[in-house]
This record gives structure tokens, sequence and C-alpha cells, in this order.
């Protein structure tokens, strides 16, 4: 069986995701495009590991989705406290920081 | 089935289960201890875990006989997960001592009027009637201390990871405390807010590419683990493509946490609207965990394709040390030029990594890449924990004073302080008698002997441009007529320690640079 298929089926994951981070404005969209990336990566790793005929990969998927879970955490409970105090979820609200 | 029990060399990882064990009491102290004595506890347990870490740190290090001639290469432990060995011991020990500097900075209470400078509490709202009581109360979130340990514990695995798997967990462990404690700042919420998402934003874009250059690596190498990786590149199996793209990728995750361009535009936001001792640990922290990362993962994993790196390491080092260096120029903000200033660091530091050259071409007594690049972590750190733990001081009504409009005239109402400031600038510019210019001849040596004279070249100029916009700020200070209410406040022992500290390291390492440098030569050399 071909692997081929699967890992541009990854790719074009990766870059749905990595196109949404840099053109959606909603915080929690942006954040919904990373997690897309991570779980493209996750499929182009599981993928591998078949084709290499060895597990790392298998297990390097569950620690990715580990890490994205205690990000989802952080990450929501950032966004939280941000739209808490700006009555607004919106990156493009967010620019009291600049030059 | 038959389960084999992983061997763990229990002795050699101590320091790093000291400093994870300690974050994790940390937060077992928060549920249990009362509020009033939590404090105390929390800063006394993470000034005597880190304290405790750094001896054992000394202890393993010594096992590698760094003071002799004839030094060990160290071992690789875990099950093959971590290395200790020279570089990744040096930097354990840098970590530690950093994070012990900063501990003491997240202490003051004194600037504050008895309270520590991170929120009161971090789920009320800024300019709401629970914010004010929160404050009236007395309330301050102890719980940034767990936190930074768990940041250390994740900058002390990062540049130790053997496989691609652990250097990731280490990253994000790193990275996640550091989002939240960007976001914990007690004034100018708003900033500090804005400031965590923008880090967690970016933090996790591009974790997003580690992740997927790690797939497309393992997809050439059919295996995460570092050596095995570097013997598939040797034998140049595989397609090519996976190859480059997965560097690629691996590339931009660490090139983002080292702050250099193209992936630099976090760095003063985050720099500026973080709390000022979060800065100062981030600044030297996570520069010294994802250059030691960035050297290992491309010495030993990818030092076999070094011919296809090379160039877009020339590209960025140029690339970093002229943005960092043209930007500060026109920066109005102290904390905000500081942050420009740690990003042409960060290309200045670049330069070393050019040094990369296969051992055989490296003579005697010559300098290497590693040994350049840690010098150089040790003395930025330090200067840069000192110059922060300053910019805490420099106070009006509002809290600190951080636009340079109120930093005029500085040196006619304090001179000690403008004094101590004006040296560590000059120590980042890298003026002789100073750790900076050490630091700088150690890094430019070495890339020059590889070869890469014209980002030397670049790299002297950038110091040369970056050295103008140190002394205007000195100029400021010494010869202008103050204005405004700027006053400095007088800190408890705890940052006047730090202060202390790092500018008698500026001063040392730049007068007696010979001994630390000899002993990173003997031990700056990767275990594959």
């Amino acid at each position: 069986m071909s692997v081929t298929p699967f890992i541009v089926l990854s790719a074009i994951l990766f870059t749905i995701g990595c196109v949404g981070v840099l053109t959606r404005r909603n915080a929690i969209v942006v954040f919904m495009c990373v997690e897309l990336m991570l779980n493209a990566s996750n499929l182009a790793l599981v993928t591998f590991s078949r084709a290499n005929g060895n597990l790392d990969g298998q297990i390097a998927a569950f620690f990715v989705m580990v890490v994205a879970a205690a990000e989802v955490v952080v990450g929501l409970a950032i966004i939280m406290t941000i739209f808490r105090s700006r009555r607004s979820a919106s990156v493009d609200d967010a620019s009291l920081l600049k030059y | 089935m038959k389960f084999d029990a992983p061997h763990l060399e229990y002795s050699q990882l101590a320091p790093l289960l000291i400093v994870l064990g300690v974050a994790t009491i940390g937060v077992l102290v928060e549920a249990a201890v009362p509020r009033t004595q939590r404090y105390a506890v929390q800063v006394g347990l993470a000034i005597a875990g880190t304290v405790a870490a750094i001896a054992d740190t000394i202890w393993v290090f010594n096992k590698l006989h760094p003071w002799s001639g004839e030094a060990k290469p160290g071992r690789i432990v875990a099950e093959s997960a971590l290395t200790l060995d020279g570089p990744a011991i040096f930097c354990w020990i840098l970590v530690l001592v950093f994070s012990l500097l900063s501990i003491l900075l997240f202490a003051e209470r004194r600037l504050e009027g008895g309270v520590t400078a991170f929120a009161g509490q971090a789920a009320a709202l800024p300019g709401t009637e629970a914010e004010r009581e929160a404050s009236t109360r007395g309330l301050e979130h102890t719980e940034v201390f767990p936190l930074l340990m768990f940041a250390v514990a994740g900058m002390m695995i990062f540049p130790a990871a053997n496989d691609l798997i652990t250097m990731f967990v280490g990253l994000e462990v790193l990275s996640l405390p550091l989002y939240l404690l960007c976001g914990l700042a007690r004034r100018r919420r708003l900033l500090s807010q804005e400031a965590a998402l923008k880090y967690f934003m970016l933090g996790a874009f591009s974790s997003g590419f580690f992740v997927y250059g790690m797939a497309l690596v393992y997809g050439y190498a059919g295996s995460m683990q570092f050596d095995k990786i570097a013997f598939a590149v040797s034998a140049g199996s595989g397609s090519h493509a996976l190859l480059l793209g997965g560097m690629g990728m691996l590339l931009v995750g660490l090139l983002f946490k080292v702050g250099a361009a193209p992936f630099q535009a976090w760095v003063p936001d985050v720099y500026q609207g973080a709390p000022t001792s979060v800065t100062a640990f981030m600044a030297a922290g996570t520069k010294v965990a994802a250059f030691g990362a960035l050297f290992r993962l491309f010495y030993v994993a990818f030092g076999g394709a070094r011919w296809d790196w090379m160039p877009v390491a020339w590209g960025v080092a140029i690339l970093t040390m002229v943005v960092g260096s043209v930007m500060a120029l026109s920066q109005t903000d102290v904390k905000r030029l500081l942050a420009y200033s740690s990003v042409a660091h960060a290309g200045f530091m670049m330069t070393a990594f050019l040094g990369a050259r296969s051992l055989a071409d490296i003579g005697p007594g010559e300098i290497q890449p590693v040994q350049a690049v840690l010098f150089y972590l040790t003395t930025y750190g330090l200067t840069n924990l000192a110059a922060f733990a300053i910019v805490t001081l420099v106070r009006d009504p509002s809290g600190e004073a951080t636009s340079m409009s109120a930093w005029t005239g500085l040196g006619k109402h304090s001179p000690l302080v403008a004094g101590i400031f004006s040296f560590l600038l000059l120590g980042l510019a890298g003026i002789p008698l100073t750790s900076g210019f050490t630091g700088k001849w150690a890094v430019f040596t070495s890339a020059a002997s590889a070869g890469a004279w014209p980002v030397v070249i670049v790299a002297v100029l950038g110091s040369a441009a970056a050295a103008f916009f140190y002394v205007r700020i000195i100029v400021l200070m010494f010869f202008t007529d103050p204005v405004g209410e700027t006053s400095v406040a007088i800190p408890s022992v705890m940052t006047s320690s730090v202060i202390a500290i790092g500018a008698a390291g500026t001063l040392v390492l730049g007068v007696v640079p010979g001994p630390l440098l000899d002993l990173l030569g003997r031990v700056a050399e990767f275990v594959r």
C-alpha cells in the first residue's frame, strides 16, 4: 500500500491550518487552525510509522495529542481572559503593543 | 509478552527530578498552605530546590572531569532520551543560576509596597471592583513560583534531548508556563494579557511547524533518535526532499524560540508587555535552552547535511543582526529597546552557529562554535538579568516608567543606578573590558575560522550600529536635564543582589575570561 496519498492529505490539512492561522481574525478560530496543523502532523507521523515499520511515530502522535491538550488548557485560559477584559476575541483588536 | 522496565540513571538525572519535584510540591502548597504563609513557603521552596539542583548539577558536571586536561565526553542516559554531555550540563548550570536570580526578582515585594509585581487575582477584570478588592486585600499569585520551576524543567530538558519527541516535550514544558507568566502583570494588565495572547498564538503556530518537521524527518530517517538520523543523513538513503522539508520546519520552530529574524515579531511585544521579572527570566533562560537545542539538533543529527542548512543559517544570522540593530535605533521604550537588542544578540550568537565544521578541521586551541556560544550565553544572561532588574527600579506613580523620556536625567539624581545601567549597556554593546566584548570576540572568531567572513563583517558593522543606541540612553541619562516625576525606588536585598551579581559577572568575565573559556573548551563536545 502506498503511503503517498496519506502524506499528501496531511500536507493539505497542514496548509489549510497554516493559511487559517494567517488569515482568520478570531482567536478561537486561529487556535483551531493550530490544532489542525498538529493533527495533520499526527497523520503524517502515523503514516510514516506504518511505512517505516516501527512504532516511534505512533508514540510521537500520542505525545503530540497530550501536549496539544495541555496547550488547549493554557490557550483557552489566555483567550478567555482577554475576551473578558476586552469583550472581543479578535486578534486584530489586541494592538496596544506596537512599534 | 515480556516487558522490560526502563533503566533510568537516577543519580545523573537528579537535578532535573529535583526541579520537577519542587514544581509539583509547589502546586500542592497552593492547595494546602494558608494564604498568608504561601509566599514564604513558595519562595523558600523554590530557592532551596534551585540551590540543591545547582549543587547536584555541579556534582554531575564534576564527573566529566572538566577541570583537568582529560575531560570525559559524557553519556547518553534515560533509554537514550537525554544526553548528559558537557554542553547539556553546562546549559543546566546556566539555566539554574539564571532561574535562581529570577526567583529573587519574582519575589521582590518592596517595589510594589508589600506585594509582588504579579496580578493580585488574574481572574479579576482590569478596572473593576473585584480587582480593587484583590488589591486592597493584598492578594498575590504565588503560583508564579511553581510555573517558573516547570519552565526551568523544560529549559533543562530542551538542550539535553537526544530524540525529537523529548525535544518537543521539552519545548512545550518550557513554553506553556511562560505564556501564562507573561499575562500576570499587576500593572498595565491589558498590555500584559495582550503579550500573553501574542506569545501564545505565535508560539503554538511555531510548534505546529516543529511537529510537522519532526514527522518529515522521521519519515526520512525512520527514527526520532539523533544518532540514527545522523546515520541516515550520512548514508544518504531516502527522499532528500523529506529531509530538506523536515530540517526547514524544525529550524522554524527553533528560530522562533531563539527570537531570530524573520521570526522575531513576537519578541518586542512580549518583552514589553510581560512583567519585567518574567522578561528577564525569558530573555536569559529561553535563549540558553533554545540555542543549546538548536546546536545539538543541527550539529549532532543534521551535521552531515551541513551544506544544505548552512546558506539558510548565513541568511538568518545576517538578517537577525540587521533587523535587531536597525529596529532598536528607533525605539522609545527601554524594555522594547532591550528586546530588539536581544534580537540582535540572537544574531550574534547565530554567527557562532556558522562555525560548524568537521572536528578534524578544528586546530588545537581554536575557539569551537559550541564553546563560543556557551560563553556568549553566560555573559548575555548575566548582563541582561541585571539590566531588566534595573528597569524595575525606575518608577513613576503609575508603576515602572519604561518610556525613555522618563529616563532623562536619571544620572543627575541617581548616579549609582544610572552608572550601573550604563556599564551594563556598554557590556551589551561589547565594549572592551566587559564580558560582551569577549563573547563577541569568541563567536566572531569561531565564525571567521570556518570561513564565514561576510557574516563577521556584517556582525562587526551591526555591533557598531548597536553601540549607537546603547550610548544614546547613556547620553540621555547623564547629559540631559531631568523631566517629570520619575524616581528610583530602593529595592530589597533580593533585586539588589541580582543587579550586583549581574554587574560583577559582566566585569569579571570581561577582565578575566580565560578560566571560563578554557573550561568550556574542554567540555564543548557533543556526545553523538
